[in-house]
């Protein structure tokens, strides 16, 4: 399944009521280390139907990126029933991608 | 028999992927292992201006060409993290957390990391407050009191960009003198935004699961003053990871890999490159000056 973007306006929707558990790609234009990440998520993202994948920019939804503390990017966060279970901070490899996303 | 490669370089950081691009035109058939992402260090750095040729780029994107390079000459790339080597004459052994991967040589090439303060909830609090790159996170201190602790140029340049888009900004140094640029001294102290706090160390992270204030020590009387902070950007220096290879080459007291500028550790097959070798300057220019050193070294003896 493709990555979407999803903005303060439908987040509670998106991420919080999805059946789904959900992948969030919080990131921001300026941030190098972001643009690593992103086509490696999108890859994973991909070949996943059971976990449903996000991307947030920070700069655009500052509430969401302030309600869940986020402070450094990029910054991967596991929603599971609207609640957070995982958080990963900074690039990481796509093995490690595709457990985070998996919950494993 | 199994596969055994030519080259197999334990980090791909602007060292390790030259070494491969030199390896590869060589003609060995070269390996990177690389623990976490491709790129090393650089990837933090928004722009980049002083590698030759090169008028402007970003460091995430200088990483992604060079990775594209490397592994478009046909170099391979393995993420996992090596932890060991063993040395068995022509053939050594790289143990990863995973695998076991043979080679005729081996390149070194594992960089350098930030210091960490060694407090406790330090490693809890990053991304929480404790950050280790004020130019990737500062944005998300807009508007707050945070701090920087530090003496040398990164620190006073850390202290600058945040002066511009932080309330206050708190400048920690355990000496009273600094150890970066005058000129980046004398900036800072023109800004009313600007406290230092010399001679200190910060000795307690407190706030939970946010960073909300710093507890800093003098070294000069040991009183200790609460600071309140939403941000604690470290910058004292960085450190190499080369602990798991000393049976292998030598390391210097501070842990580098004591080598010259000929990148050989002393060690017949076993070579090294980039900032985890003992040097004075850790640049773009000379980690690649080094990878095409050792990857060419172990080129010939090959051959």
């Amino acid at each position: 399944m493709a990555a979407v973007n999803v903005t303060m306006d439908n987040f509670e929707e998106e991420v919080l009521k999805s059946d789904k558990p959900v992948v969030v790609d919080f990131w921001a234009s300026w941030c190098g280390p972001c643009k690593m990440l992103s086509p490696v998520l999108d890859q994973v993202a991909d070949e996943t139907s059971d976990v449903k994948v996000v991307k947030v920019n920070v700069d655009e939804n500052e509430p969401v990126a302030i309600k869940y503390n986020v402070a450094s990017i990029p910054c991967l966060v596991r929603f599971v029933n609207g609640e957070e279970q995982n958080r990963s901070i900074g690039v990481i490899p796509k093995p490690q991608v595709e457990k985070f996303v998996k919950g494993e | 028999m199994a596969n055994i490669w030519d080259i197999i370089i334990i980090g791909a950081g602007p060292a390790g992927m030259t070494a491969a691009i030199y390896g590869q035109r060589a003609g060995k058939k070269t390996l990177m292992l690389e623990a976490n992402m491709y790129g090393g260090q650089i990837i933090n750095t928004p722009e980049i201006e002083n590698y030759p040729g090169i008028k402007k780029t970003s460091g995430a994107e200088f990483a992604q060409e060079l990775y594209e390079q490397a592994t478009g000459l046909g170099a391979e790339m393995i993420m996992e993290k090596a932890v060991s080597v063993e040395d068995d004459g022509d053939v050594k052994h790289v143990h990863t957390e995973q695998n076991v991967y043979d080679a005729k040589t081996v390149i070194i090439a594992t960089g350098a990391k930030n210091r960490p303060l060694g407090l406790d909830r330090e490693e809890q609090l990053i991304g929480a407050g404790i950050s280790y790159c004020a130019t990737c996170d500062g944005m998300f201190f807009r508007g707050k009191d945070v701090a920087v602790n530090g003496g040398g140029n990164t620190a006073l340049g850390d202290a600058l960009f945040l002066a511009q888009i932080c309330s206050k900004v708190y400048i920690i140094h355990r000496r009273d003198q600094f150890r970066g640029d005058e000129s980046d001294v004398e900036k800072l102290q023109k800004l009313d935004n600007v406290e230092f706090v010399l001679s200190s160390n910060v000795t307690k992270l407190i706030g939970d699961p946010k960073l909300e204030a710093i507890e800093v020590t003098s070294v000069k009387d040991g009183q200790t003053r609460e600071i309140p902070v939403s941000a604690l950007f470290v910058a004292i220096g960085q450190m190499p990871e080369n602990k798991e290879f000393a049976n292998v080459v030598p390391l210097d007291p501070k842990g580098y890999v004591d080598a010259g500028e000929d990148c050989l550790t002393g060690h017949a097959g076993i070579f090294t490159a980039g900032d985890c070798r003992t040097k004075t300057v850790r640049q773009l220019t000379t980690a690649a000056a080094d990878g095409a050193v050792a990857a060419l070294a172990a080129s010939a003896e090959i051959d």
